[in-house]
């Protein structure tokens, strides 16, 4: 049903309830449509590095490694999951709060800008001299064209933070909501106000790196460059995290009709983000000689563990919440009944739990521990570290874009999924695949093995080195993960690419997908021993156990290698 | 969306939500904190380091 207002059109979705404006669903849906097309550009990139990291295959030589390296960092790390992030945005602010999108010609030109930059960039990656990886740490140089076209595509993806703010002005003037923003639009103001800080950083050290790659500016130095462009670089991972978050809440308040176990805390939780999140940026300066311990100390050790604190409150209240909800809808037995009767084979849930754990038993143990000062030491810059942030952003925030967009296929696109049996095993392709590179590549980076390296044998070179059997092992085992979780995100694009192409039409009379509130059943005594959610306690404990075993386990281990006899 | 419209109360909001929602705070909070405790110690301690002879 289509309504039309003054300023724009709308209709009314049948399988959600939701008004939505016309405008912004095409925005969505051309972003959305664009990150899943770089996605499978960032994965093709990405399998070319597996087969190459794998000892036995060992597929590309050095050059094109390094090409294939750096295409893999900046469309899988950046392009895709900034793109996503924009029908994010676009999402919350006018669908969830029933208002028209603020300036959407603003809105097309970020899109313009996005891909004209990400194009510009990637071209400059294909033509072979522009190999300096994400990174593009000072004195590597690229061609101008490539920092241009990261300068472009962040100047679009300002424009769209804008209009999300833009949006969220007209929707309180027009009084589409009352009281609090939502949960989820709230989660999205976080990520954006993440964002701008983290482009405005971007802007500073990527302008000047451009003019020094046309010669004119002398020389930037490498130290600052560094500091500068990680206040960019690991916090545009942040908005990541925290975009992923707010997609938690927002499936399990859809599909289970969860309410958040305290809305004060889970805001005072996206609070902390604001404040510490970005300070942990810091851990990748840890073995940089030119920093004080105080630095690296206060910010990695003190701050960024107030935005740990944060992760930890959101890990369990969402989990929290779905067992709430999940009790109040009758399956109230024993610890894990709530659990055992979940739609694990919905693949809008699968992704979303299997980010949850990947994301705090893999990215997120490991992430604190590796931000410690003399941890650090034994890691740095070993293939740990791909390991670690695989846990982060590709089974944490890439799994949970994948079960939103699963979700919204049919309400955005209007059509229904293909081949269901193969989205039913595609979160589990995926997230079982990245679980195992990502484990399998933290034990090699504890032995040692580098990260960015295109021979871990170092054949031919002057100082050779042997490594134990294991660590090749390690490298074998983890890369085929990465090939597994590479056919699962290919699964995923063909069930994405194939709906909106030649799925069926959802009907005009579909049955809601919207899950009933399920505070309805309010009156119902649920939980046990006092706790209305215990089994997300118990979880949350091991968890907690974990973390602080591997920790120790980790200082144990710096021990053995570092003797000061 | 049902936790969309759960914030519809009737209750005034607290000090602390009026706070949490005002954006203009937050983004000053969100660009001043990592500007001033990474950025500009960050750029201070490379900045600080002495030159070789």
């Amino acid at each position: 049903m289509a309504i039309t207002t003054a300023q724009s059109p709308f209709r009314i979705d049948p399988l959600t309830g939701m008004r939505i404006d016309l405008k912004a669903q095409a925005l969505v849906k051309i972003n959305a449509v664009l990150a899943v097309v770089f996605l499978l550009v960032g994965g093709a990139a990405g399998l070319l590095v597996a087969l190459t990291r794998w000892p036995a295959v060992h597929l590309l030589p050095a050059d094109l490694f390094y090409m294939a390296l750096t295409a893999h960092g900046v469309v899988a790390l950046m392009v895709w999951i900034i793109f996503f992030e924009m029908a994010v945005i676009y999402f919350c602010a006018s669908t969830v709060l029933s208002c028209r999108l603020a300036t959407p010609g603003w809105a097309w030109v970020q899109v313009v800008l996005m891909t004209v930059g990400a194009a510009i960039t990637a071209v400059a990656i294909l033509q072979g001299n522009s190999s300096v990886m994400m990174t593009s740490y000072v004195p590597m140089d690229a061609a101008p064209h490539f920092y241009l076209g990261l300068i472009l595509f962040a100047v679009g993806a300002l424009i769209g933070c804008f209009v999300f703010l833009g949006t969220l002005v007209i929707a309180k003037e027009e009084q589409t909501y009352k009281g609090s923003l939502p949960l989820t639009v709230y989660g999205c103001l976080i990520a954006v106000i993440i964002a701008i800080f983290t482009i405005a950083s971007g802007a500073i050290i990527l302008i000047p790196t451009f003019l020094w790659s046309l010669g004119l500016i002398e020389s930037i130095d490498p130290m600052m460059y560094r500091v500068i462009w990680w206040a960019f670089g690991h916090s545009s991972q942040q908005i990541n995290v925290t975009a992923h978050i707010t997609i938690w809440y927002t499936v399990a308040s859809l599909a289970f009709g969860a309410k958040p176990m305290s809305e004060k805390v889970s805001r005072t939780a996206f609070l902390l983000y604001i404040l510490f999140l970005q300070l942990g940026s810091v851990h990748h300066l840890l073995s940089d000689p030119g920093m004080s311990s105080a630095y690296k100390i206060f910010n990695t050790s003190y701050m960024m563990y107030m935005a740990v604190l944060a992760s930890m409150i959101h890990g369990l209240t969402v989990p929290g919440a779905i067992e709430v909800a999940q009790r109040r809808n009758g399956y109230n037995n024993g610890l894990f009944e709530w659990l055992r009767k979940c739609p694990w084979g919905n693949p809008v849930f699968a992704c979303t739990i299997l980010s949850i754990i990947i994301f705090g038993f893999i990215g997120g143990i490991t992430g604190v521990t590796m931000s410690v000062e003399q941890v650090n030491m034994i890691i740095h810059n070993t293939i740990y570290v791909p390991g670690h942030f695989h846990g982060t952003v590709a089974g944490g925030t890439t799994l949970a874009f994948m079960g939103l967009t699963y979700y919204l296929i049919p309400v955005l696109f209007q059509r229904e999924l293909i081949l269901p049996w193969l989205a039913k095993i595609q979160p589990w392709l995926f997230g079982i695949g990245i679980a195992v590179f990502g484990v399998a590549l933290m034990g090699a980076g504890t032995l040692g093995v580098p990260r960015r390296h295109h021979d871990m044998t170092f054949a031919g070179q002057a100082l050779s080195f042997e490594w134990p059997g294991m660590a090749y092992m390690m490298m074998a085992v983890g890369e085929i993960g990465g090939v597994v979780s590479v056919v699962g995100g290919a699964a995923f694009c063909v069930i994405v690419v194939g709906s909106i192409l030649v799925g069926k039409k959802v009907p005009a009379d579909a049955k809601c997908i919207v899950a009933p509130h399920a505070d309805r059943n309010a009156d119902k005594h649920i939980g046990m021993g006092g706790f209305e959610a215990p089994g997300t306690f118990v979880l949350a404990l091991t968890l907690f156990v974990c973390l602080v075993l591997y920790y120790f386990i980790n200082f144990k281990y710096l021990a053995t290698v570092w003797t000061l006899a | 969306m049902s936790e969309m419209k759960a914030n519809e109360t009737k209750k005034p909001l607290t000090v602390l939500q009026r706070i949490l929602d005002d954006q203009n705070f937050m983004l000053m909070l969100g660009l001043v904190m990592p500007t001033v405790f990474y950025t500009l110690w960050g750029v201070m301690e490379v900045a600080t380091i002495p030159i070789a002879p």
